[in-house]
């Protein structure tokens, strides 16, 4: 499959998952600059965490109207794939792909941790390699990431079942404590109504090798690439 | 002309800087206080027809850059030159 990475001013993990998605995965992957308009045929485009733009104004606010974005956004619309990893995320809710908005962690502390994820639906490209419910390990490192939305919203999120990902305890349950930046309804990633488009606040590229303790990730990716593996036009029935 | 805009967490949702602040405040003897939210505001200097015509441009920045409705609520004001 053919990968891109949008790089921003201050995006600090590219490179992270351009080797996941290239020599773990060995899979196509090229940088994407976010002054050019041209995703140079990629079918998964990756939004990857970092400061884009230092976080002016609001995390994700100036990097959503970037040219490359307004590509991301036509690529999202036509059905192709886009991840937004942390920043990448907050791009994605700012640039209107996905729905809510970040706040500042309830407890006001930069949270850099393991944290453990439930599985809500394994019936998308992006985690069909996981079970339904299956909790999964995955580091964090954020200083605004509890998700918002109005209350209508997060009702319409739950019906129709874009959320992906809840902070929880070890064994699986919802538990304050576990939700360590304070995410209305502990959600730590969502999807659109396609799902096509996801974006979380952890990071699976930080744990897809054994050499770094933990591989909780690496089906995030491979599911991408179980889905790629059919024919485009066959898995999402749109164009590029 | 120029353009006062102030961008606060809306009411509905609590604002843990704020709430940070009014604790502090509290420590540092200010009974008084019982609620802070923190937000942020911006200068804006403009031409337009009017002063009409001015807050109305301010008001679609505010809708497209300045504020994420989402989250937070926005007061504008004008300030003759």
């Amino acid at each position: 499959m053919r990968c891109g990475v949008v790089v921003f001013p201050g995006s600090n993990c590219d490179h992270d998952v351009y080797h996941v998605l290239k020599h773990v995965l060995e899979q196509e992957a090229i940088f994407l600059w976010h002054q050019d308009t041209s995703l140079k045929g990629c079918e998964l485009i990756v939004l990857p965490g970092g400061w884009s733009y230092g976080d002016y104004l609001r995390g994700g606010a100036l990097a959503a109207l970037s040219p490359m974005m307004a590509a991301v956004k036509r690529h999202a619309e036509a059905g192709g794939l886009v991840l937004g990893i942390c920043n990448g995320f907050q791009v994605l809710l700012e640039a209107g792909l996905l729905p809510g908005a970040m706040r500042r962690n309830a407890r006001l502390r930069f949270e850099c941790r393991d944290v453990f994820l439930r599985v809500e639906r394994n019936d998308l490209p992006f985690t069909r390699s996981y079970r339904q419910g299956q909790v999964i390990r995955m580091p964090i490192a954020h200083g605004e990431g509890n998700y918002e939305n109005t209350a209508s919203e997060l009702d319409r999120l739950e019906e129709q079942r874009e959320v992906v990902f809840r902070y929880v305890s070890p064994q699986g349950d919802l538990d304050p404590e576990f939700n360590f930046n304070g995410s209305a309804r502990a959600i730590g990633g969502v999807c659109n109504a396609r799902g096509n488009v996801l974006g979380l606040m952890p990071h699976p590229e930080r744990c897809t090798e054994e050499v770094l303790g933990n591989t909780d990730g690496l089906a995030l990716f491979q599911g991408l690439l179980s889905v790629a593996a059919r024919p485009f036009q066959a898995a999402y029935g749109g164009g590029r | 002309m120029r353009a006062k805009v102030t961008v606060y967490p809306r009411r509905e949702i609590l604002d843990p800087q704020g709430k940070a602040i009014s604790d502090a405040l509290q420590r540092l003897g200010f009974s008084q206080v019982s609620d802070v939210r923190a937000g942020k505001s911006f200068e804006i200097e403009l031409t337009a027809a009017d002063a009409a015509a001015g807050e109305q441009a301010v008001r679609q920045m505010c809708q497209k850059l300045l504020v994420n409705p989402v989250v937070e609520d926005f007061a504008v004001e004008m300030v003759a030159p």
